[in-house]
């Protein structure tokens, strides 16, 4: 096989076989360099953070260079709904797609001012907000009751976990036009459907953090003797928090999409409802601002929860 | 014979040694309702009696249309998983392997993910319409984000090591991608798609129920029991949506532990 291909090579005219060459040479020139810019930034990350680590001199320049990072991702962040918001400007103020379809940005912003001039806009988001929160209230609750049982009572759990398995497969809305039957349209069936909505990550995770604590960590408890309340209060809780706290911040996020679902469908206030509204009466303006409003709720939320949660479980970092 | 007899006598002792205590509640339940709407304590027209829900079971689920509508509704299921699906990946993908992407789209997508998820219908059925397409693509919308977040979970966690490795052996970009960020991120990925089918069946039933107007779906059964004021057909038609969506997540599941034997093994 060797000896054919070696001929073959040397029936090629001197110019091909040059290039031949000339491209194999290439390709090893390619990797060959890549293989050193590996090298160069292994050596490149040691060098800064030995300078991190043992220059005070560079301190400050080291504390700019992350200033002008923060700076740069900051700018990188903004890029895109930089673009965006540019062509949605253009777009509106050529008019290429009517205002009924995409309202222009300085109608939804004079109609956001408009709405919250008028005190009807915090009225909804206060509503939206109360709704939220007694829901998930009542969900959390109930899920860490109930999660906290099946952890800690096998037998419990063997009759009560199938069932729950069955109820939270059938998604939140499957159970709407039942609810709607039973209890009719009013603030039950939206506590109860938001309620839902939390209760089902919560218990499960609350059921999966204390089911996953290390049994070893128990037997260290058992060996110190601890009564069954320090146990759980010292051992199991501090443990399973984690995915419990998971589990809430899951259920918290569950529960507002809950909210706009279920506002959506049957209410006559709240920021579901403003958008029912504005979409009936071709406002798209109004439709946007709730929308812009619903992201930035959840998004506060769920920065809350994360900040709490670094709080709260301050105490894991300082093993590593 | 002498292997079936072995292997349908296991079946039967696994069918009886099987945990029943889980059939306890649910059992218990089925009794109390069917004693209450027995002796007339509530009012049987708003909750009604277990023997006509089987009876309304049994007409319904004898009938075509039944199949027709359940068969459209998986129709867009699954079409708008593959897409929001196949997107997920692509944008996860880019995300965790290149920089440049992560820092222009990311914090854009992070943001976007809080807007809820039923926030999108107004928007999109104005623009357009309340056909299958709008459908299809809030079902898209919703498989995107935990499809999404899995790729770039998984990507994000690839060792140095490998990608190192990788780029020695001069991978090219389809190499790269399907030799070692594709299985390498697997399990993220998988987990992803598995939150992403349960959430495309929640949005398959939201926008029958949402932008119903012509819809034959499984969700608009439901709707018209509703109108009618036939809580059986309500019933039959919720216990139908929940055996879907635990039939969609064995087979997640199932389908998980497959592709991940070589994992284990």
């Amino acid at each position: 096989m060797l000896k054919i291909f070696s001929f073959a090579s040397g029936r090629l005219p001197l110019k091909m076989q040059n290039r031949k060459q000339h491209k194999e040479q290439n390709k090893q020139h390619a990797i060959e360099r890549r293989a050193l810019r590996v090298e160069r930034n292994v050596k490149h990350s040691v060098k800064r953070n030995l300078t991190r680590k043992n220059s005070g001199v560079l301190g400050v320049s080291v504390m700019l260079e992350g200033l002008m990072a923060k700076l740069k991702s900051f700018l990188f962040a903004w890029m895109f709904p930089c673009i965006i918001f540019c062509v949605w400007l253009v777009i509106a103020h050529f008019e290429w797609i009517p205002s009924q379809i995409l309202p222009a940005p300085s109608l939804v912003a004079s109609t956001f001012t408009d709405l919250w001039a008028s005190g009807e806009l915090q009225g909804h988001i206060g509503i939206s907000l109360q709704r939220v929160m007694s829901g998930f209230g009542v969900g959390a609750l109930t899920g860490l009751l109930l999660g906290t049982a099946m952890g800690l009572s096998p037998t419990l759990k063997d009759y009560v976990y199938p069932i729950f398995k069955l109820y939270s497969q059938v998604p939140m809305l499957g159970w709407l036009p039942l609810l709607i039957m039973l209890v009719g349209i009013d603030e039950a069936l939206k506590i109860i459907l938001i309620s839902k909505g939390a209760f089902v990550p919560v218990t499960l995770n609350t059921y999966k953090g204390l089911q996953g604590v290390p049994s070893i960590y128990i037997e260290v408890a058992r060996v110190y003797r601890f009564t069954k309340w320090q146990l759980l209060k010292k051992v199991v809780f501090p443990s399973a928090l984690p995915p419990i706290w998971m589990g809430l911040r899951h259920g918290l996020t569950h529960a507002w999409l809950a909210l706009v679902a279920v506002e959506l469908l049957a209410s006559s206030e709240g920021l579901g409802f403003l958008m029912v509204y504005g979409r009936q009466l071709y406002q798209l303006d109004v439709v946007l601002v709730a929308v812009v409003i619903v992201g930035g709720i959840g998004l506060i939320f769920d920065k809350l929860l994360s900040v709490a949660e670094t709080y709260l479980l301050r105490w894991r970092h300082d093993a590593f | 014979m002498e292997h079936f007899r072995t292997f349908s006598g296991s079946l039967i002792l696994s069918f009886i040694k099987r945990d029943w205590r889980g059939a306890v509640l649910p059992l218990l339940f089925i009794l109390v309702w069917a004693g209450i709407t027995a002796q007339g304590w509530v009012n049987t027209k708003l909750i009604v009696p277990p023997v006509n829900v089987v009876k309304v079971a049994y007409q319904t689920l004898t009938h075509a249309d039944f199949y027709v509508g359940l068969s459209i509704s998986l129709w867009r299921d699954g079409v708008g998983f593959l897409i929001g699906g196949v997107a997920g990946i692509v944008l996860g993908a880019l995300m965790g392997v290149s920089r440049w992407a992560n820092r222009i789209v990311g914090p854009t997508f992070h943001t976007l993910k809080h807007i809820s998820l039923f926030a999108w219908l107004p928007l999109i059925s104005t623009w357009m319409g309340q056909g299958d397409v709008a459908k299809i693509i809030f079902i898209a919308l919703s498989a995107f984000y935990p499809v999404a977040l899995g790729t770039l979970e998984g990507v994000q966690r690839i060792a140095k090591a490998q990608v190192e490795v990788a780029k020695v052996y001069a991978f090219n970009r389809t190499q790269f991608f399907f030799k070692l960020v594709l299985p390498a991120a697997s399990p993220q990925i998988l987990a992803g798609l598995h939150l992403g089918l349960i959430a495309a069946w929640l949005a398959t039933i939201g926008s029958e129920y949402l932008l119903a107007k012509s819809g034959l779906g499984i969700g608009d059964t439901v709707i018209k029991g509703k109108a009618a004021f036939n809580v059986e057909l309500i019933i039959v038609g919720v216990l139908v949506i929940g055996l879907v969506g635990t039939v969609l997540n064995r087979l997640a599941s199932s389908v998980e532990h497959q592709l991940l034997h070589w994992r284990n093994g």
